[in-house]
Order: structure tokens, then sequence, then C-alpha cells
């Protein structure tokens, strides 16, 4: 407990710190930043309008984020648009998991599978989503049955979930290979199918690998989601807000900070709403000393 | 709100015989086979010609999808300019990649050497590895000027020091016991133990935490491009394509940051591959 | 309730074979506490411990898991500190004697460096002790020759058999003549083939080096057939059962060849150590067993 409190404190001195150095800088950097050569700047502007002050950026939170008389304020917008985005990535995240978890499985189950997938599975991702977010929501447009329409939020939640299926699949395959040989072997000398040993055996053994891979996958849903609402230009949600704030930064300068506070939080909340999910799953971890 | 990302960090430490980490650890250079090469090929050439026969037996705009015969006659066509956008996002990649790792590296050896350090680090660590690096963009520009690189490598380097942080950490704390034990058997200094211990265990883990930032360095790198600066990177190139309705161009750009991607991977994973060729196989 | 007392004490049988008058004994162990405190659970692995290795003498710790006989080792090598009483080498305190390095050491695990080749990690304690590159040559060159594996410097560890790894290992403990050698299980991981023939070479390598051993085993034999005197220790609480003298009709452990494991002397201290370690006839461990 008291360790908990220091971890704690000294966490928020840590933030601390890094506002403090940046005002350092700030007060005592040079105006024009440092420079190479003709104009490549190395470090930054030191100026209001480059580098706010960090309680400039706390204060903004406070104020009506736009002009408009009976404007919410920033921190009103703020956390409107971050529950907008949470709920996305959160679609995307579940999409994500079970489409991971299934290729894992597959790549289990046989082999030449994961020969033939792994490799592919590794390079989906060094394709900029970025790319393929406009071609999304054009696939997304031709679908209609019934009452349902393709609307851009899936677009966005099934990008995200482009980017959270990775750390399942590469994770949930190592987790349900590592039961060591002994152990699958003995599975094998009690007659039992490739199923039940999946059940008894591979899917508790895969829970310590699953569970970092699911909170990575949650840091990567909120990734995915604020990057594809930019390029699909979905409003309401973080990252539409991080441009529109972002424009008005030559007169308010300390108003782009905002939408990147929540996106920070967005991102915590859902990592950490994954880490409950490791509380309920602690008892496998057992697995990870016995083997 | 900060556990989530630290429990991972601090976790590792607290049960000692933490095993590997979970993403692709304990790859070696001799589990290249021919089939691992075979398969995947084979997996390619069918999802392509899959590709073309759809496209060319349905009649697919090209504003759905293009025929790969028509990606390839525009990669042919305009593979100087698709070549100079690689040159300029991969030198935005590669220098953030520097950058980046080298912020990465440091800060985990002082991490792991001032455990107070470690501490206040979390929740930073914790927030950057949560955040979208690239929404930090346009407030790097207004800070370096969005005409120039710095703050898109800046951008990169943030992306990669946070997977290579988290990873060196890990390996630094990856010295087993017996290892320990005999440096101190041996009266060895905290230099001689860091020296012929600690950093030699720790190098794999710094490759896997660069191999796992490659692809993230080259992509951040190419998305920061959406959010400003002058033309000639990729980013920019495939916006401008695309906006101008060019999509097979648009799709021979997004072709070359792929390989542009897989470049960077390749490379990292076989300098792992390198390292790691005497751990033990766990 | 410590009745096991009267059994160990300063002149034990065996040292007053050899001349220890005039100089310190290797090891000396007096009075020896060791409890481990974990929250609210306390175990207690050794107890009263008291014995000595003379210099040259080849002393074996048996005894079955749990009983502190690794604890021990341990307090020897200054891996550990003691609760309370004295840990004495070669008349210095364990810690000194760790600085100046009058021990070398061979764990159960060979403990090998994977990065480093099997002769770099032969020379590695000389590399730390700043000895030169040349000498360090030769001195490897000597040391694989003794263990056998004169052709496999250049290898790395992964691709030595188990065994193999461990003569490296041992070789390693050699490395700088030490006149006491610390061994924990050496043998404990190798097939029963390898380790006759590895303890064959034990008694070759001490007859040359004529160091001190204080060597941890499990196995009845090995000790026997090793040892000039066998500890038997029990647990809970961790002590000295009895010192059984091996010698007689054996000789000292450096004249030990195959024929001692055929010779009647041989199978009778066998006996007489595994009559202590089940404890039947023996007032201190009926003791033990009534707790
Ligand atoms: N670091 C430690 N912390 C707590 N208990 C320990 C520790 N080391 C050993 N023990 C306990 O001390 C007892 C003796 O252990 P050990 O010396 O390893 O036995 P042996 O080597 O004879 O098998 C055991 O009950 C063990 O659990
Ligand atoms: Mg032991």
């Amino acid at each position: 407990m008291l360790g908990r409190l220091r971890a704690g404190l000294l966490g928020a001195l840590g933030v601390l710190l890094v506002a403090a150095l940046w005002d350092l800088y700030k007060a005592f950097g040079p105006e024009q930043g440092v420079l190479v050569g003709e104009r490549t700047l190395i470090l930054p502007r030191a100026t209001d309008l480059a580098m706010p002050h960090t309680w400039e950026m706390v204060r903004r939170l406070f104020e009506p984020a736009t002009g408009l008389r009976g404007a919410p304020t920033a921190l009103e917008a703020v956390l409107d648009a971050s529950a907008f985005t949470l709920s996305i990535a959160a679609r995307g995240w579940l999409v994500g998991v079970v489409v991971g978890i299934a290729l894992a499985l597959l790549m289990t189950r046989f082999k030449i599978a994961e020969a033939g997938m792994l490799p592919w599975i590794v390079l989906s991702q060094t394709v900029p989503l970025i790319a393929i977010a406009p071609l999304v929501r054009r696939w997304g447009a031709q679908i209609e049955f019934g009452s349902f329409t393709w609307e851009n939020e899936h677009s966005v939640a099934l990008i995200a979930a482009y980017l959270a299926f990775f750390p399942v699949a590469v994770g949930g395959l190592r987790g349900l290979k590592s039961p060591a040989r002994t152990h699958v072997e003995l599975m094998h000398t009690y007659g039992v199918g490739w199923w039940r040993t999946l059940i008894t055996l591979r899917l508790p053994a895969s829970v310590p690998f699953l569970l970092p891979a699911l909170r990575l996958a949650a840091a990567s849903a909120v990734i995915g989601s604020v990057v594809a609402e930019v390029s699909i230009g979905l409003r309401g949600g973080i990252g539409r807000m991080v441009v529109e704030y972002a424009q008005s930064a030559g007169g308010d300068p300390a108003k782009a900070w905002a939408p990147i506070f929540g996106a920070v939080a967005v991102g915590l909340v859902a990592a950490g709403a994954v880490g409950l999910l490791t509380l309920a799953l602690r008892p496998f971890h057992l697995t990870e000393t016995i083997r | 709100m900060s556990a989530a990302i630290s429990t991972e960090v601090s976790a590792q430490d607290a049960t000692q015989p933490q095993p590997r980490p979970p993403l692709l650890n304990g790859l070696r250079l001799s589990d290249l086979r021919l089939s691992a090469v075979l398969a995947p090929l084979a997996v390619g050439a069918a999802f392509l010609g899959g590709w073309q026969l759809a496209v060319d037996g349905l009649g697919i705009d090209p504003y759905i999808v293009p025929a790969p015969s028509a990606i390839w006659d525009q990669l042919v066509a305009a593979r100087s300019n698709i070549v100079d956008g690689m040159v300029v996002t991969g030198r935005n990649a590669l220098l953030g990649m520097l950058l980046g790792g080298l912020v990465g590296v440091l800060g985990a050896v002082v991490s792991s050497m001032v455990k107070v350090v470690d501490q206040m680090a979390v929740p930073i660590v914790a927030a950057l590895s949560v955040v979208p690096i690239v929404a930090l963009a346009p407030v790097l520009y207004t800070m370096f000027g969005a005409a120039v690189d710095t703050g898109r490598i800046v951008v990169a380097a943030l992306a990669v020091s946070i997977p290579v942080y988290l990873n060196t950490l890990r390996g630094l704390r990856q010295v087993s016991a017996v290892h320990r034990e005999l440096m101190w058997a041996y009266a060895a200094t905290p230099t001689q133990v860091v020296r012929t211990v600690t950093l030699p265990t720790a190098t794999p883990y710094v490759f896997t935490g660069l191999r796992i930032a490659s692809s993230l360095a080259v992509i951040s790198a190419l998305i920061a491009e959406y959010f400003g600066g002058p033309v000639g990177g990729l980013g920019k190139a495939i916006t401008s394509a695309a906006s101008s309705s060019n999509y097979p161009l648009a799709w021979a750009y997004v072709t070359g940051s792929i390989v542009l991607g897989l470049a960077f991977y390749v490379v990292t994973l076989l300098v792992e591959l390198w390292f790691a060729r005497h751990a033990p196989r766990t | 309730m410590t009745s096991s007392k009267q059994t160990t004490g300063e002149t034990t049988p065996g040292t007053t074979s050899r001349d220890t008058s005039a100089q310190a004994q290797a090891i000396d162990v007096v009075g020896v506490d060791r409890v481990f405190r974990r929250r609210r659970d306390e175990v207690v692995a050794l107890q009263d411990v008291t014995v000595s290795v003379a210099p040259g003498e080849f002393v074996s710790l048996i005894g079955p898991s749990g009983c502190g006989k690794s604890t021990l080792l341990r307090l020897v090598a200054d891996l550990d500190t003691p609760t309370s009483g004295s840990v004495t080498v070669f008349g210095k305190s364990a810690r000194q004697a760790r600085r100046d390095q009058d021990y070398g050491i061979a764990f159960q695990q060979a403990g090998l460096l994977p990065w480093r080749t099997v002769a770099s990690n032969i020379e590695l304690p000389l590399k730390l002790h700043g000895v030169g590159a040349s000498e360090r040559r030769a001195r490897s060159c000597e040391l694989l020759e003794l263990v056998g594996l004169q052709d496999f410097g250049r290898h790395h560890p992964d691709q030595l058999s188990g065994g193999m790894q461990q003569r490296v290992a041992i070789a390693r403990a050699l490395a700088e003549r030490p006149r006491l050698l610390l061994m924990d299980e050496p043998f404990g991981a190798l097939d029963e083939i390898t380790r006759e023939r590895m303890q064959n070479e034990l008694v070759r390598i001490c007859r040359e080096t004529s160091a001190a051993v204080l060597f941890v085993t499990h196995s009845i034999p090995e000790a026997v057939f090793l040892s000039d005197r066998v500890v038997v220790m029990s647990p809970r609480p961790g002590r000295i059962v009895e010192i059984v003298p091996a010698g007689g009709g054996m000789g000292t452990s450096h004249e030990r060849t195959d024929e001692v494991r055929d010779a009647a002397e041989f199978f009778h201290t066998v006996a007489t150590v595994r009559e202590h370690l089940h404890g039947a006839p023996v007032v201190g461990a009926r003791a033990v067993e009534n707790r």
C-alpha cells in the first residue's frame, strides 16, 4: 500500500518535472529556437505561440471551447469527443480481438497456415492505414441491407480493428504454442484430441501472453480510431478535434493541447479497462510458473 | 489510470522468472526454412491473382480498387517519383529511428539504474504509449515549423522511443540469477557486471524493440506529412494522387510505402536475429 | 531439541588425519543459523551448524531437498549472510575471501554466458581480474585439456551437451587455481554414465590441483566416492545429523579409482550414510521426526 502511494507520488513528480522542463526551456531557450544550417530547427522556438505555458494549457481547458455564446468549456468538448472516440475504439477492439484470436487458433491448428499467413500479418502493419482509410469509407458506402447502412463511424471502427488484431494474433499464437512439448505429449498419451488439448492446456497457457496483447490492442484501437477519424473526416471525435483546434493555434496556441490531453485520457482509460480484465484472469497466470 | 501500462513493466520484475516477452521474441536465424519463404509467397501470389481476376471479371471501378496490373503500370511509370518519395520519408523515418532508439536505450539504462527515475517515468511512458504520436504533429509543426523535417523526425522518434525503452528496460532486467551470482562470486565491479552480463543480455531486447518500432517509424513519418508540410514525401504523394482521382498512382505510392516499411522491418529483424543467435532457446 | 549439537564439533573425525594446526582451515563454519523471514512465515534453513573443511580436503553435503545444503554453500561463498554464527574461509571473513578470490564456484546450472565462446567463458574470471590476453589464452587451453574439451574452445555453449557445458563450468571454476572449490550439485543434471566419468575426472582434478572442495549432492554413492568426509543433513530445521568419515580401505579422496566403487568399504560407508539419512538409529534425526 505504501509502495503504491510512493509510486503514485513519484509518478506525479515525474509529470511535474516534465512540465517544469517545458517552462524552463520556454523561459531560457532562444526565442527563435536553435538552427542547424539555414533553416532547420533542432530545438523549438520558445515563443508563446510555439510553446504555450503549461498552466495556460490547463487553464484553457476551463474556458469556452469557441467564441459562440453558451459554448461548453474546452474540457467538456474534449470529454464529449473522448467518449465518442472511446466508443468507436471499443467496437474496433472487440472486432480486432475476435479476429486476432481466430487467426491465432487457425495458425496453431495448421502449421501451413502459420507459415503462409504470419508474414502477411506482419506486413499488414506496414500498410499506412491512413492510405486505406478513405478506401474503407468508399467500400462501406456500397454496403446497405435492410435498414442497416454503413456509417463513417463503422469505417473508423474497422480501421481500429485493423490495428488491434495484430498484437492479439501474434501474442495469441505465441501463447497457444507456449506449452512445453512434454505437456502436449502428455495430453497425447491421454488420448485427448486437439480441441480438448486446446481447452485444457493451450488456452490457459496462452493467458499470460494474451493479456499484454489485449492491452496493446486497446492502445492500438485508440490510435487507429484517432488517425482514421482524421483521414476519413469523421466529426465528433478526438481525431478531428486535433486538426480543428490546431487550426486555431495562431490566435489560441494553448487550445491545440486540449484534444491531445483527451487522446491520452482515452488511451489510458482503454488500457486501464483491459487492465481490469487482467485481474479477472489472474489465476491463469500460474501456468506461467508451472511450465 | 496509469496502472494498465505500469503493471506491464513492474509485474515483470516482481515475478522474477518472467519468461520471454510476449511478441515475436525468441526468433532465430536457424528457424528460417524454405517453407517459411515458399508458403507466404504462394499465399501472396494467390491473393494478387484473385484480386486481378476479381477486378477484371467483375469490372470493378478503379475508384473502389484498381487492378494489380494497373498499379504495377503506375509503379513502373512513376518509379523515379516514388523512389524520391521513399527517400524523403525514409530519411525522416531513419533519423527518427536513430534518435528514438538512442533516447529509448539511454532512458532505459538510467531507469534500470535509478529506481526513482523509473517510477517517475511511468506515467509519461504510459501516456506516450497510448497516445497516437501523430496527433502531436500539429503542435510540433508550430514549435519547429512545418516547412522543415524536424517535426516529422520528432514524431517518428517519439513513436520509436517507447517500444525501445520498454523492451530495453525489460532486457536489462533479464539477467539470470546464476549470472548475477557468478559476477558477485567474482567480486566484479559494477561496471564489469554491466559490460559482461547486463548489456549482452539486454542487446537482443533492444533490437526487438527496434524491430517492433521499425515499421512504426515509417508509418509515423508518413502520416505526419498529412498534417502539413511541403510536398515530396510518400504521405503527401498519396493524398495528392488520390485527390486528382489517379487511384492506381495512389496505390503505387502505397506500395512504395509498404516496401519502405518492410525494408526497415527486415533489416532490423536480421540484426535482431544476429544478436540473438546464441541466446538460450526458450 | 538441539540434540544434534553433540554430533558436530571443532574436532571432527577425518580432520585429525591431516595437519590442521599450522594453517587455517579452508572453511570454518561455527554455530551458524540462517532464518528466512517472509512476511509472517519463517523458514529455519540452517540451525546451529558447525563444520570445517581442511585445506585439500573433500567434504560433501548430503541430505534431502530443502535441508539447507545450498544455503550453507552460499554462506561460504558470501552469496548470503548468516542470521547468527560465523563463517571463515582461510581464516578470513567470507566477504574478504570472496574479494580475494580464494574460491572457485560451480552451480547446478552451468551458468555459461551464451554469447561467449567456450574458451572465453573459461577466461571470464581471468579477464575480470585483469589477466593479460596471452596468459588467459594459455590457461584456457590448459583447462580445456583438463576437462577433455580441447576441440571445443571456439564453440558456443548452445552447441554443447549438458555434460559438456558442466565441464566448461568446472574449468571456469578452476581458472584462477583456487585453493577451494564450491560446487552445488554440479552433476545433478547429468546421466549416470556421464556422471561417473565426471566424478573420476573430478578426483583427478583435485589430485592435480590439491584444492579443498565443498560439494553438495543428493546422491549417496557420489558423496561417498568423492569425499574424505560426508556431512549428513536433515531438514526443518536444516542441521547436521552426522559427519561420516569416508576413508579406510578407500584411501584418501585423491586415491579413488573405479575399483573403489566395488570395494567393501565403499558399500559399508554408503550404508552408514543411508542409515543416518533415513534417521532410524540416530538420536538427532528421531528428534526431528517427532517435531
Ligand atoms: N532466498 C530464500 N528465501 C526464502 N526461503 C529460502 C531461500 N533460500 C532457501 N530458502 C528455504 O530454505 C530451505 C533450504 O533451502 P536450500 O538450501 O536451497 O535446500 P537444499 O539445497 O538442501 O535443497 C528451504 O526450505 C528453502 O525453501
Ligand atoms: Mg540446493
